[in-house]
């Protein structure tokens, strides 16, 4: 892994919802810059403006202020061709996975998608190995599922099968904004090996949006500590977690429960 | 009058479906609290911790029935009471119970101090309306809740707030027990350790005098309950004081599961985290014998027939068909 390859580069990115009185910065004047191969966490509490932040990276929102560069050039999101070839290469996993796939797609037309987004010419063998190929992956039995909808999976079975799709399109960079929240801890471990095997295969760039400071600490390279808006704290995931310097940053890791020491409940 | 606020013996609840199937959910639990402990019950998704939360309760609605069993509280059995007996008396009076994604159902357009005097005209009709909001902002000022919040809307309020609220009003009967199913899961960490000594303070204050806490975040149940069961399939696979389960579990499938525990500590970067191939089993089709023999890599083929032994260990209680001494030879084992 190299630490040279710039990968997406934001400066002063900013983002303003409302008018007037209404007026709320949700990311202020945010700078980051994210490596190839690297795994990012972007953590905070609830209302800290990650999630909008990550929207702006994915061009799902557009920035009031600031810019970003992606591979060193503007990025550009202005024609549908431009669009589709970042869309190529930028992927996300988002927290509510009963929400993120089309109720009325049964999971072969999902996953057909994913070869039809690439471009690929294939013949209908080499389409169903590859659909096979998917799920195998992330261990779920592609015979089982290709009729099902998707109300008929489990939370788990759903979320696995979101990285199916990123398998099968391998983009450069996977914005998962918060993806196993609404999992319980036994799938939380199967989903982040899913995703860090992921990153040593494909060398894909991987963003996590959490609150969770321990999933964080244990999956990433470096953490941006978010506060309002604000980056206030950033650097190597030991750094900030063992060793954090700002107020923020230290309250977030007291709060979280630990086993091998006290967990201050305050009076 | 036994020590033991709750006792729970047999207790079996099904699901009918409607090909007119029993799914049990719940299969013959037995557990007690003492007044005064929290218990702590822990298991993955669908394994039946949220059915039996609910069936404690004495109430039963379709499609979920009641099998056998019997649920005492300080010795009655509230299984032999009428509805309408259950109602009155002991939902939110002896029992308390907060359901999943509660702070979702409070209705928008009523005021924080409706759903207080709601409750109160049915229990405490006496009160008038002043005494229910002097009672109320007492209740909340104690607790260290904001007195405006009983003026706001629902939608006002924080995530974390809302669900503070419906903690408070829930036991603003004083319920002997509480149970609480997953208060924190939605939640941040901040908003979550606010939950947490909420709970506390109401412990603390003898307000309610025993929690049953669900969740799966196993290091919050360290910090928060006495002792802690674990749920599987249906059943309960171990139970013990929490220091014992959450470093000296001896059920194999509590071993896998404290070993999916994510926390920021130093160590805990590069550590392999344990992940449990496969689901549990499909409850229309218990499997025979360990119902856990499926996943658990020590299972042998003695494993998958015969009726699983209820087995000690000191205080503790674990199912599995061995003993303790061989599980954790096999455990130091695989260590080295």
């Amino acid at each position: 892994m190299s630490n040279r390859d710039l990968l997406i580069r934001g400066q002063d990115l900013t983002k303003v919802f409302g008018y007037g009185n209404q007026k709320t910065t949700a990311v202020d004047a945010v700078n980051f810059n994210f490596h190839k191969g690297e795994i990012i966490s972007i953590v905070g509490e609830s209302g800290s403006g990650k999630t909008t932040l990550a929207k702006m990276i994915m061009g799902l929102l557009k920035e009031s202020g600031g810019s970003i560069e992606y591979k060193g050039q503007p990025r550009s999101l202005k024609s549908h061709a431009d669009r589709k070839r970042y869309w190529k290469d930028i992927q996300a996993i988002f927290q509510d996975p009963f929400s993120s796939f089309n109720l009325f797609y049964r999971v072969e037309k999902l996953l057909m998608d994913c070869i039809k987004l690439q471009g690929l010419k294939l013949s209908k063998e080499e389409q169903q190995r590859k659909m096979r190929e998917a799920c195998s992956f992330v261990n779920l039995k592609f015979e089982e599922l290709h009729n099902k909808y998707p109300f008929e999976l489990s939370g788990g079975q759903m979320q696995r099968l979101m990285i199916a799709r990123i398998f099968m399109l391998h983009p450069k960079v996977l914005i998962a904004d918060e993806p196993t929240s609404m999992v319980d801890a036994c799938s939380r471990s199967t989903i982040l090996d899913m995703l860090l095997k992921l990153r040593d295969e494909n060398g894909m760039t991987i963003i996590f949006i959490t609150h969770d400071v321990g999933l964080a600490y244990y999956v990433s390279d470096t953490i941006y500590i978010m506060e309002k808006g604000k980056i206030v704290e950033s650097g190597p995931a030991e750094d900030i977690i063992l060793n954090p310097q700002h107020k923020y940053t230290q309250q977030l890791i007291s709060d979280v429960p630990k086993i091998h020491s006290a967990w201050d409940l305050g009076s | 009058m036994s020590a033991n606020i709750l006792e729970v013996s047999g207790l079996k609840t099904y699901y009918k479906t409607r090909l007119k199937e029993k799914v049990f959910a719940v299969d013959g639990v037995d557990f007690d609290l003492e007044e005064g402990k929290t218990l702590g019950i822990a298991g993955e998704s669908g394994c039946g911790k949220s059915t039996l939360a609910l069936s404690l309760m004495g109430f039963y609605f379709p499609p979920l029935h009641y099998g056998s069993g019997s649920i005492r509280i300080h010795g009655n059995d509230i299984m032999k009471l009428s509805k309408e007996q259950l109602r009155s008396k002991v939902s939110g009076r002896e029992i308390a119970y907060i359901p999943q994604a509660a702070m979702n159902a409070l209705n928008p357009t009523l005021r924080i101090i409706r759903f207080i005097e709601d409750i109160m005209k049915e229990h405490r009709p006496e009160l008038s309306k002043k005494q229910v909001w002097e009672l109320a902002s007492e209740r909340f000022k104690t607790l260290n809740l904001p007195e405006k919040v009983l003026r706001s809307y629902p939608n006002e309020l924080s995530g974390g707030m809302k669900q503070r609220t419906v903690i408070a009003i829930s036991t603003i009967l004083n319920p002997k027990v509480l149970i609480a199913d997953e208060p924190t899961s939605a939640l941040d960490v901040t908003s979550q350790k606010a939950v947490i000594k909420l709970l506390k303070d109401l412990l603390n204050k003898k307000y309610i005098r025993s929690l049953v806490f669900i969740t799966h975040e196993l290091p919050l149940l360290y910090h928060v309950t006495d002792d802690i069961m674990v749920m599987y399939a249906g059943e309960i696979v171990e139970r013990g004081t929490a220091e014992q389960m959450i470093f000296d579990p001896v059920h194999p499938y509590t071993k896998k599961l404290m070993g999916s525990i994510l926390v920021p500590e130093e160590g805990m970067k590069g550590q392999k985290l344990a992940a449990i191939p496969g689901a549990p089993p499909n409850l229309k089709q218990v499997p025979p014998g360990c119902r856990f023999a499926e996943r658990c890599s020590y299972a042998r083929d003695e494993c998958k027939v015969g009726k699983v032994p209820v087995q000690t260990n000191g205080g503790n209680m674990y199912r599995c068909h061995f003993d303790t001494d061989t599980l954790k030879e096999w455990y130091a084992n695989e260590q080295s």
